[in-house]
């Protein structure tokens, strides 16, 4: 199994509550704003913490309330890429690439920074800074930082929803390829059909 | 420019300098406490922050009289276990400039923590970084600016400091008569029209200088290019 997931989580009157279990690929969760698709990648990159439940990844175990299992964030080894970029303002390309890639144990990375820029055509970017670059540049740039930490999986909130049509095409490409040459199981989160339906190993429908 | 006057010059940046020493530590603390915590009694806090503001520094350096006097809670600690006297000494007025500027260095510095984007933070660790690295490679940095402008600020601010510190520690040449101290005195005495002008323009370049260069800091809220303001 990739994601199991079994979670509870009030925020405010909301109560956001899902059971899952998906084998390899992407397993894309469905549905539409507000239904707390965000609030399940956070929980399952550790940076909001569940009511009740357990989170396991490949395998091991990142949160278990039962068992008093809690993973801090920078354990988890989540490649997480955020609908905005969040790209370190304040670094070039280069050093917002390499931010996970330094951190990471070197038995923990598993690409380099020149398989990173080649997969994802971003070489030339290297030495520009975050706010130079356009929409799609930033995206590819976000999920080479996240390639670059040694994840063992991924976890993408809307990477596409702020990219035009031909960038979008650009993007679903890259994450197609990450899918199938990488093998690595990715927790997908869109409102767009279209694009679960091309990248979904399986959809989850949410709220 | 006589001797008294470059070392009353020299004087007032030797206390401003320990003033902003002094307070700059203390000061990002409360900034950041102001600006991320939440904790019972904060607007308390944040109201003490901010009284050497609007009361009178006659009754702060009194305060300070109280405390750090030789009779003083504060004071007679020091005495016996550091031998330190803070009355009447540079020290005492570094104190005083020091608690004056302290709002101001919290209001700079806590603007600059608040603006910056704690979803970077949450990045940051996702990607492998602790709290504490994180704080270090991607909050200070970003904050960095501000922090430095508020300490300019700070500066600035002991520079002119006057009524706390000649109640706390009088008006002692060399020890304690500072840019402000010194000008006062010679207002008081008939034909020192000259070395008034001196000393005021000098607290003018000062403050100016201060000022612009705080503000210059504050606009270069790192090269994202959000915007400052400490004026």
């Amino acid at each position: 199994m990739s994601f199991e997931i079994s979670v509870e989580r009030r925020l405010g009157d909301a109560r956001i509550a899902l059971d899952l279990a998906s084998g390899p690929g992407l397993t894309a969760l469905f549905g539409p704003s507000g239904a707390g698709k965000s609030s399940i990648l956070n929980m399952v990159a550790g940076l909001l913490r569940p009511d009740r439940g357990r989170i396991a990844v490949a395998g091991e175990t990142l949160f278990d309330s039962a068992a008093g299992i809690d993973l801090t964030p920078e354990r988890r080894r989540a490649g997480y890429v955020f609908q905005d970029g969040r790209l370190f303002p304040h670094r070039r390309v280069r050093d917002n690439l390499l931010y996970g890639w330094r951190l990471a144990g070197p038995a923990h990375r598993w690409m380099s920074l020149g398989e990173a820029t080649d997969f994802l055509g971003i070489a030339p970017l290297l030495d520009r800074w975050p706010r130079t670059l356009s929409g799609g540049e930033a995206q590819r740039v976000a999920i080479g930082r996240a390639l670059l930490s040694g994840p063992r999986f991924l976890l993408m909130d809307e990477p596409l929803s702020s990219l035009d049509m031909p960038r979008r095409e650009e993007i679903m490409a890259v994450i197609e390829r990450i899918r199938d040459d990488l093998q690595l199981p990715i927790l997908y989160v869109s409102h767009d059909r279209a694009e679960v339906e091309r990248l979904a190993s399986r959809v989850v429908a949410l709220g | 420019m006589t001797p008294e006057e470059w070392e009353i010059i020299a004087l007032s940046l030797k206390v401003s300098i320990l003033a902003v020493l002094l307070t700059l530590p203390v000061a990002f603390a409360l900034a950041w406490l102001l600006a991320r915590g939440r904790f019972p009694g904060k607007l308390l806090l944040d109201a003490l922050v901010h009284l050497p503001l609007v009361l009178p520094p006659v009754v702060t350096g009194w305060l300070l009289l109280i405390a750090f006097g030789p009779n003083g809670p504060a004071g007679r600690l020091l005495a016996d276990w550091l031998g330190i006297t803070l009355m009447f000494r540079w020290t005492g007025a570094a104190l005083a400039a020091a608690i004056m500027a302290l709002p101001l260095m919290v209001r700079a510095m806590r603007l600059s923590i608040e603006a910056v984007d704690r979803r970077l933070e949450s990045a940051a660790r996702t990607l492998g970084a602790s709290p504490w690295r994180a704080f270090l490679t991607v909050s200070l940095p970003l904050a960095m600016p501000g922090l430095l402008a508020g300490a300019v600020l700070g500066f600035a601010r002991s520079i002119g400091e006057f009524g706390a510190t000649i109640t706390f520690v009088s008006n002692i040449p060399g020890e304690t008569r500072t840019i402000p101290i010194a000008i006062y005195g010679a207002l008081q005495i008939p034909g020192h029209e000259a070395e008034v002008t001196r000393l005021a323009l000098i607290a003018v370049l000062l403050s100016l200088g201060a000022l612009l260069v705080s503000e210059l800091l504050a606009r270069r809220m790192g090269p994202a290019g959000k915007d400052g303001h400490v004026l």
